[in-house]
């Protein structure tokens, strides 16, 4: 039988950076496929150009035995491709019945086919068990319950390729479950169900052949019963580790940050933070691995004064954080910094950094009160020379203070960032993706810049999904994942394998 | 080197040049269109603006009124507000000094009273936005649909309070009653003669100035105004920083609204001393104008205010010396000047950034 889709030595680069490189892989009709990598793997890339977002620079798409050119989502659609992204593409305020016509109302006048989609509605729901009342509104409904109108939208489409980008990140376990008796009983009726996750117990559960990609490339394609998990782990993460950097003999000293039976619920009260416990002595690093968006994003913004806990202490040298008898964290993260807490934030343009502020402005930003000289007024001489200082000790490139950081390249503004947030002497630094869209060559040299501060004394919790990261760096390695702390190692233990299973949300047994 | 943005002289002072130019432009074909000679009419109207010094004293007591409403403007745009209520927040001011006037012009000698009144007029100005920066700075309701409904609830409210409570008995004219002479403030003729005898030029341009001054310190050389840029920029980054984000926005709308307010001192105690209904006549939108044109920037904001005080004071003459160009004029050139210097504010950007590119190129070349 032919494959549903056959990819044929497809590449695809973004500027320097090559999302994929000659991927070649097919997928039988009737299947359960699961795709998996580590972040930036370029899986998202290979699905986005399957359903018409991307065009691949070369290569073929095949989809039912003929050459296709993809070009935008509705060709996709035509082709009866569809695809339920992670983040819901749901308007809030309209029922399940519109958000599932819009788009394909079909004529001027609404409510015959209004009725006639009811009806059809009904009746996918019936045949599928999707459980959805079509006249509910969005807003109302759980999350699963969402992710089926997503689904339920795409089969009306008659979308015979259904592509799944991590559905069951935000899903419960029992919803977890009931979506994939749905997608058993489409692969029985002949659909070809497509499934991106990092999670390899799901793929072992449900998927009939798996691709691992890794550093955009096929890592390797295999039939599910043939493989076992630990074998998926090391296929996406394996890879050869190299190039030890200098650092004294690890020798921690008194605990700095301790956080006990942290939690953490969002608005609608789903978890996404659970009993986080862990502590960071001085003169450590102590490195959170995980795939990204398993809570360590939330964690890092509590620890940091940007977001409340929901419940939990945390304390610095034994003082705790003043987290109690708050509503909101508007002006924590300043408390915090005072107290000794700097923060390299993984989102540098989102939070970081000020592009339209200079350089030197940059480099006072979050202690743009300790540079005044009375009434508030800067003190632009010290200002001045402290920049000059900075730019110089960590080897800022263009060395003019007065250019606008948007015009440096990531690397140098991330190097702003580490120099303005050292030279704020932490006894405690929270780095966020240090090297996250940073310049291979400037990497080295932030990552001697971590290691100088921990040969220093200070203690250093660095949350990266960059496993060569985490091992160039860390002393101590937490895996996080579903937003719990699902193992702990030193890193005299490091092994990829079990790494890859805990940060699959696989337990230490 | 080839750069890729255009550097601060130019973008601070070539770009607004050209725009208005270009608004000029098209008003002086307007002008051809209503079959007067554009060149004569530029004369009138600097000649009346700026050349005589009775004009230019009337140039300068407008430009005092755009001042206040510009900085106001621009203060809340540099905490990424638009504000588009200073002129019912001036109308506001207006009341509160016109309160203070009222009750204490019998009693109290002038040291005090104008004091008083002007605080009277911020007071009013600041409680005036308060409700909008709270609202935006705690439920997020867009500061730019609260400031223009509170536009309305004001003219509804002066309308009601000057008409139900203020006119003196007797009188037909929607205003308060005259103020004493314990009210007027020092008219600047009294020290420069040379501005002629009658004009309404007053301490108004003094304390405009100051503001200037003040506004320039407080934005560009505090920890405050860093923080303020901060919040206007990146909302999400100064929370990063610490910034208290709410604080920060209500605090901008307060300042905001109490510079729209000191607005009314010119008006009111430099010129008409009593209130009179719609006495802001558009000086508060004028500010928006004058914000967007002079870049926030102190110095823009003062050549701006000048220029439409130049405007004014040009285009009431040219209206009486040609009767062919109504006295409206003023506003077509006013929303050219928005039109160019606000909405199409980049447009020659890339052809000056081109310009500069090939120029250094060429520099380049011979000196290598």
């Amino acid at each position: 039988m032919q494959p549903a889709v056959e990819f044929r030595n497809v590449s695809k680069a973004f500027g320097p950076v090559q999302a994929n490189a000659d991927v070649s892989f097919s997928i039988a009709k009737g299947s359960i496929h699961g795709v998996i990598g580590e972040n930036g793997a370029g899986k998202s890339t290979l699905m986005s150009i399957l359903y018409g977002y991307y065009h691949a620079d070369s290569g073929q798409l095949v989809i039912n035995g003929k050459e296709q050119q993809i070009r935008s989502s509705q060709e996709a659609i035509g082709l009866g491709i569809g695809m339920v992204h992670q983040h819901f593409m749901l308007v809030e305020n309209m029922t399940v019945l519109d958000n599932v016509m819009l788009g394909a109302e079909g004529a001027f006048k609404l409510s015959k086919k209004r009725r006639e989609t009811e009806v059809k509605l009904r009746e996918i729901c019936a045949r599928y068990h999707l459980d959805v009342d079509p006249l509910a509104v969005i807003s109302d409904l759980s999350v699963g319950a969402q992710q089926r109108v997503e689904i339920l939208k795409q089969i009306y489409r008659s979308a015979e390729i259904l592509i799944l980008d991590e559905p069951t990140a935000v899903l419960t376990t029992q919803e977890i479950a009931s979506l994939f008796d749905i997608l058993r009983l489409f692969k029985e009726q002949g659909k070809t169900i497509i499934l991106i996750t990092h999670k390899l117990g799901e793929i072992m559960d449900i998927t009939d052949q798996v691709t691992v990609m890794r550093a955009g490339r096929l890592a390797g394609a295999v039939a599910t019963v043939d493989t076992s998990k630990e074998q998926l782990a090391n296929m996406m993460v394996g890879r050869p580790i190299e190039g030890n950097l200098p650092r004294k003999p690890y020798a921690p000293g008194a605990p700095v940050l301790q956080v006990e039976n942290l939690q953490l619920k969002d608005a609608n009260g789903v978890q996404l933070l659970g009993d986080i416990a862990l502590s960071v002595r001085a003169g450590e690093i102590v490195a959170i691995a995980g795939v990204s968006g398993n809570g360590q994003s939330e964690l890092m913004h509590i620890l940091s004064g940007m977001r409340l806990p929901t419940s939990g202490t945390v304390s610095l040298e034994g003082k705790p954080l003043p987290f109690a008898g708050r509503s909101n964290a508007d002006g924590l993260p300043a408390e915090l910094r005072d107290m000794g807490i700097g923060h390299v934030p993984e989102d540098r343009l989102r939070d970081g950094v000020i592009k339209d502020f200079s350089v030197m402005q940059n480099t006072v930003f979050g202690y743009q009160e300790r540079v005044t000289k009375g009434l508030g007024l800067f003190d632009f001489d010290a200002i001045a020379k402290r920049c000059a200082h900075l730019l110089e000790a960590f080897d800022v490139r263009p060395k003019d203070p007065n250019v606008r950081i948007g015009l440096l390249s990531g690397g140098n503004q991330q190097k702003v960032v580490i120099a303005r947030e050292v030279s704020g002497s932490p006894k405690l630094l929270l780095v966020g993706q240090p090297t996250r869209g940073v310049d291979i060559g400037t990497i080295e040299s932030i990552h001697t810049q971590l290691l100088r501060l921990r040969d220093e004394g200070v203690a250093i919790l660095l949350v990266s999904t960059e496993l060569e990261e985490v091992r160039a760096l860390a002393d101590r390695i937490i895996v996080m994942s579903g937003g719990r702390i699902t193992g702990e190692l030193p890193i005299d233990e490091f092994d990829t394998t079990r790494i890859g299973l805990l940060m699959g949300g696989m337990h230490k047994s | 080197m080839k750069t890729t943005e255009l550097p601060r002289w130019a973008s601070g002072f070539v770009l607004p040049v050209l725009n208005l130019l270009s608004a000029l432009l098209v008003a002086a074909l307007v002008i051809h269109l209503l079959g007067e000679s554009p060149v004569e009419s530029l004369q009138i109207l600097v000649n009346s603006a700026v050349i005589n010094p009775e004009g230019l004293s009337y140039t300068l007591f407008y430009a005092s009124t755009f001042v206040f409403t510009g900085l106001a403007v621009s203060i809340a745009m540099k905490a990424g507000l638009f504000n588009i209520g200073a002129e019912g927040q001036m109308y506001l001011g207006g009341l509160g000094l016109t309160l203070a006037m009222l009750a204490f012009d019998a009693t109290l000698s002038p040291w005090l009273l104008i004091p008083l009144a002007i605080v009277a007029s911020a007071v009013f100005g600041a409680a005036w936005a308060f409700l909008p920066g709270y609202l935006q700075a705690k439920r997020g309701s867009h500061v730019v649909v609260t400031t223009i409904m509170f536009n309305f609830i004001a003219a509804g409210l002066m309308n009601f309070i000057i008409v139900k409570y203020m006119i003196p008995e007797g009188d037909q004219n929607p205003a308060s009653r005259t103020f004493t002479d314990a009210a007027a403030i020092p008219l600047l003729s009294n020290w420069l003669p040379f501005f002629g005898e009658s004009t309404p030029l007053n301490l108004a341009f003094i304390l405009a100035l100051v503001a200037l001054v003040v506004y320039w310190v407080a934005v560009s050389r505090s920890s405050w105004g860093y923080r303020l840029q901060a919040t206007g920029l990146n909302a999400h980054a100064a929370h990063y920083a610490g910034v208290r984000i709410s604080r920060t926005i209500i605090i901008a709308m307060l300042i905001s609204g109490a510079l729209a307010g000191l607005a009314a001192v010119n008006s009111i105690l430099g010129s008409t001393h009593y209130l009179s209904l719609n006495f802001p006549a558009g000086a508060g939108f004028i500010g928006i104008a004058i914000a967007l044109m002079g870049r926030q920037h102190p110095v823009g904001i003062l050549l701006s205010s000048i220029l439409f005080g130049a405007l004014i004071q040009g285009g009431f003459d040219l209206s009486l010396e040609k009767p062919n160009i109504p006295q409206e004029t003023f506003i077509f050139i006013q929303g050219l000047i928005i039109l160019f210097c606000g909405a199409m504010e980049n447009m020659y950007a890339p052809a000056v950034l081109k310009l500069i590119n090939a120029t250094r190129s060429n520099n380049g070349a011979s000196k290598g």
